[in-house]
């Protein structure tokens, strides 16, 4: 891989967390939105009258031990051990799966109930950044599911450990990205 | 809503006259070029070579010819316009409906900055970086073929609003509420949003690459401090484009989640908030001005020194100016808006940070000045180019300033000579600067120079033109002229002015002439100016030490530096800059699966902006698709053995 190009080491991993940074701006235009709007509730709910902590603390732990989950997956990536490495991404994937599906839930319920992102600005700016999250959960989920293939297929190769340990990055950020819509979001607008 | 087609209906299609016309000659433009390829038997040629190729010099070529076209039709725009300007007075009504004049001033802003400002930008990056920096390629090839892509057919998407639909009458930044769905029904702010949306992420993958190449990919012996000075330049714009372009991407994004969801994020009404959108745009666009001149300093640091035949004044000075400025462009947004009602704490900040970006930039000019001082300097084409720029450029800039001053911008605020200000600094800044750096380096990349007399005569009609043009906007705008006008009284007094501006702009179309001629007459004779040396200028980078074109890999042997403007030291101490024992290059494959990117996006972009849920939806899988078609290839780069360098190398220096 050095070789390619004669690309230095290491160019592919600066190069993802270079873009981990342009999708940290995205989120923060997001977040800075939701905070402008987050009163604009006009005659609608607010977030105390909407938000469920339990439901959200239960998706919370699920997301963190996904991120515990893919880090320990990359320890046997590390170590080439394919069939661990394997069985680990399974176990990240299904709880990132479970997490999205408790997203979309409650996003429908909250629809049914007349309170979708329509509703008013504070529902929309809501909305939207929870939903952005959810899809960049998603979007990792289905990479994550071409990687295991990948394994299956080729075996842990050099080029498919580095994007990887790529993903696995993404993977622990939107870890990061959540513990702010947690607290920003959630725990603030209950409160 | 029709299943296939969405909201597209024949009555797209139905355009009025001054419309039509723009359409068949689009159309007569297209047919002559594919007649034109199909006649020449080139089709084989155009994919294998260029629609497919991971070479930067050619990606930078092709990003110019495309920024060219556009920049045709953004001339087209204004011509358009000021003519509007020129007879819309008192009773008569001049050749275009309100609403029509308005999409054209949209087309022209967004046209200029999106499509020809940064295609010009990442041409001139794509090609020179690699080479200053003494590099193969960039960083990451593939992700610059689907950039330069996503650029290409957000341009196609833009002009096709042209013929089927509308574009946004809303100005360049398409302020809510005006843009929302309540006072734009149509497509046409749709278009502008989806073909924004579609470049704007070619242009942040850039801006990741490019990041990356210069940190990760400068040859040995290149340290921070001894890179060209274009190189620091392109580390500020693309830091810059880093962190706005995700501001930009998220902001359209809010935009057509209020259009297409009903949200109210912007909206007047239900808790929308319109001047969120206002901040957050000039978030990304203050950056973006700097995006753009940014490299363009660059590019004159590299000329001034290289036809002073002298070291450049003040590097240092010069890196932390460049750095300041990365960073003073980020905390001026709301001088856009002052009159927004922050209140006067907020609005003295800002204005005291706009006024202090005139210190560095200050710098800047003296550190050219000074390099010039005591030199032996040249006076050709790019140096002309760059004597008009000090001059225009400096007077764009104290009109700045003047508006900086919050209260002067209350007056100043929406009117004509605000307009004249920044197309002072985009016309007098960036677009000649983009000029002096493509009349520089054109003869590195195919090998022979261009007609330095006819690129004179189109410098000084381009600034004789620009002044006309532009000197009356700053006096229509003391007297009261707004922007974006259509129509006013003969009481006004104001037609005389627009008529100067007029014969000015006529002026700047004969220099966009006279260019073309350049172009065609170098090309015609350009076996009497060939220039086999590959270093025609005598120039101090490591660009110059390869030869004219390079080999597609650059650099038979990757230099190894030792001091800042290292060829020129080289040629000082008559060392040979390498030796001549060659190894194996490994270089990127050709690949389409950039252009299926981009067209799967465009295909998706066209979906959304008639709302054709199932072609959306393919445009979305087809993305994924190819994405996941290319991670499964690992056999993406080739081998040009030591053998074969050593053969083309042989040839390269005999001819």
């Amino acid at each position: 891989m050095s070789k390619v190009l004669h690309q230095p080491e290491g160019t592919l991993k600066f190069g993802f967390w270079v873009y981990l940074m342009t999708d940290c701006v995205l989120f923060a235009s997001f977040f800075a939105t939701y905070i402008v709007l987050r009163n604009n509730t006009f005659g609608g709910p607010a977030g105390h009258d909407i938000f469920n902590l339990n439901y959200v603390l239960v998706e919370t732990i699920i997301l963190l031990i996904s991120s515990f989950t893919s880090g320990l997956a990359m320890l046997a990536v590390q170590n080439k051990e394919k069939g661990q490495a394997l069985m680990l991404f399974g176990v990240t994937l299904l709880l990132g799966l479970t997490f999205l599906f408790m997203e979309v839930s409650e996003f429908r319920n909250l629809i049914a109930d007349g309170n979708g992102p329509a509703r008013s600005g504070f529902l929309s700016s809501y909305f939207s950044l929870v939903g952005l999250h959810g899809l960049h959960i998603a979007a990792g989920s289905i990479a994550m599911a071409i990687g295991m293939f990948q394994i299956m297929k080729k075996g842990l190769t050099e080029s498919i450990s580095e994007r990887l340990n790529c993903l696995s990055l993404f993977w622990h950020f939107l870890d990061i990205i959540w513990i702010f819509i947690f607290t920003i979001v959630y725990l603030m607008g209950a409160l | 809503m029709n299943v296939l087609f969405g909201n597209l209906t024949l009555s797209a299609f139905q355009h009025d006259p001054v419309q039509l016309g723009g359409v068949v000659f689009m159309f007569l433009g297209i047919i002559g070029v594919l007649g034109l390829i199909t006649y020449l038997k080139r089709w084989k040629w155009i994919w294998t070579e260029w629609v497919t190729t991971t070479d930067h010099k050619k990606i930078g070529v092709m990003y110019i010819i495309i920024a060219v076209v556009m920049l045709l039709r953004g001339l087209m725009d204004a011509s358009i316009l000021r003519l509007q300007q020129v007879l819309s007075v008192g009773s008569s009504n001049g050749v275009l409906t309100s609403d029509h004049f308005q999409q054209i001033v949209t087309a022209h802003g967004t046209i200029m900055i999106f499509f020809v400002a940064m295609g010009l930008l990442f041409g001139i990056i794509n090609l020179v970086v690699p080479l200053q920096i003494g590099a193969r390629d960039v960083a990451f090839p593939f992700l610059n073929s689907t950039s330069f892509w996503l650029y290409a057919l957000g341009a196609v998407l833009i002009n096709m609003s042209l013929f089927v639909g509308e574009f946004a009458a809303t100005g360049w930044l398409a302020y809510p509420p005006l843009s929302e769905l309540a006072y734009s029904p149509g497509v046409g702010v749709d278009y502008y949003i989806w073909a924004l949306q579609i470049s704007g992420v070619g242009s942040l993958l850039s801006g990741v690459n490019f990041l990356v190449t210069i940190f990760k990919m400068r040859c040995q012996g290149m340290s921070l401090m001894k890179m060209p000075m274009f190189v620091w330049s392109v580390i500020g714009s693309m830091s810059l484009v880093v962190f706005a372009f995700p501001i930009l991407t998220a902001t359209l994004a809010m935009l057509s989640l209020d259009r297409f969801f009903g949200m109210h994020f912007f909206t007047a009404g239900m808790g929308g908030n319109p001047m969120m959108y206002v901040n957050l745009i000039w978030a990304w666009g203050h950056p973006e001005v700097y995006i753009l001149v940014l490299p363009a300093f660059g590019i004159f640091s590299e000329i001034v020194a290289t036809f002073s035949q002298k070291r450049l004044f003040g590097y240092k000075s010069m890196v932390w100016a460049i750095m300041s400025i990365t960073f003073l462009s980020f905390v001026v947004w709301l001088h856009h808006f002052f009159t927004m009602g922050a209140g006067a704490d907020v609005n003295s900040f800002f204005g005291i940070m706009t006024m202090i970006i005139a210190i560095p930039t200050g710098v800047k000019v003296f550190n050219w000045l000074f390099t010039m001082y005591r030199g032996r300097v040249h006076f050709t084409t790019p140096m002309l180019w760059f004597l008009g720029f000090v001059t225009t450029f400096t007077i764009g800039g104290m009109t700045g300033v003047l508006m900086a001053s919050p209260p002067a911008d209350f007056q100043l605020h929406n009117s004509l000579f605000l307009v004249a200000h920044f197309h002072n600094m985009i016309i007098g800044g960036v677009v000649f600067g983009f000029f002096a750096g493509i009349t520089y380096w054109f003869p590195k990349y195919f090998g022979f120079k261009l007609n330095e007399k006819i690129g004179a005569y189109a410098f000084w009609c381009w600034i004789v033109g620009f002044l006309l043009a532009f000197v009356p906007l700053y006096i229509l705008g003391l007297m009261g002229a707004t922007r974006r006008l259509d129509h006013y009284d003969p009481s006004m007094g104001w037609q005389g002015l627009f008529i100067v501006s007029g014969v000015g702009l006529m002026i700047i179309f004969l220099g966009v002439a006279l260019q073309i001629l350049q172009f065609a007459v170098s090309i015609w004779q350009r076996k009497q100016n060939r220039d086999l040396t590959g270093d025609l200028w005598n120039g101090r980078t490591l660009e110059w030490s390869t030869t004219s074109p390079p080999p597609h890999y650059n650099f038979a042997i990757l230099p190894v530096v030792e001091d800042r403007d290292p060829f020129w030291v080289a040629k000082e101490k008559g060392a040979p800059l390498t030796s001549r024992h060659y190894e194996d290059i490994v270089m990127p494959k050709n690949t389409p699966l950039g252009l299926y990117i981009a067209t799967f996006a465009f295909l998706f972009g066209f979906a959304m902006v008639w709302h054709m849920t199932w072609l959306a939806i393919v445009g979305v899988i087809g993305v994924i698709t190819v994405l996941a078609i290319r991670s499964f290839d690992d056999d993406t780069h080739y081998t040009i053995t030591a053998a074969e360098v050593a053969h083309i190398e042989s040839g390269a220096h005999h001819e």
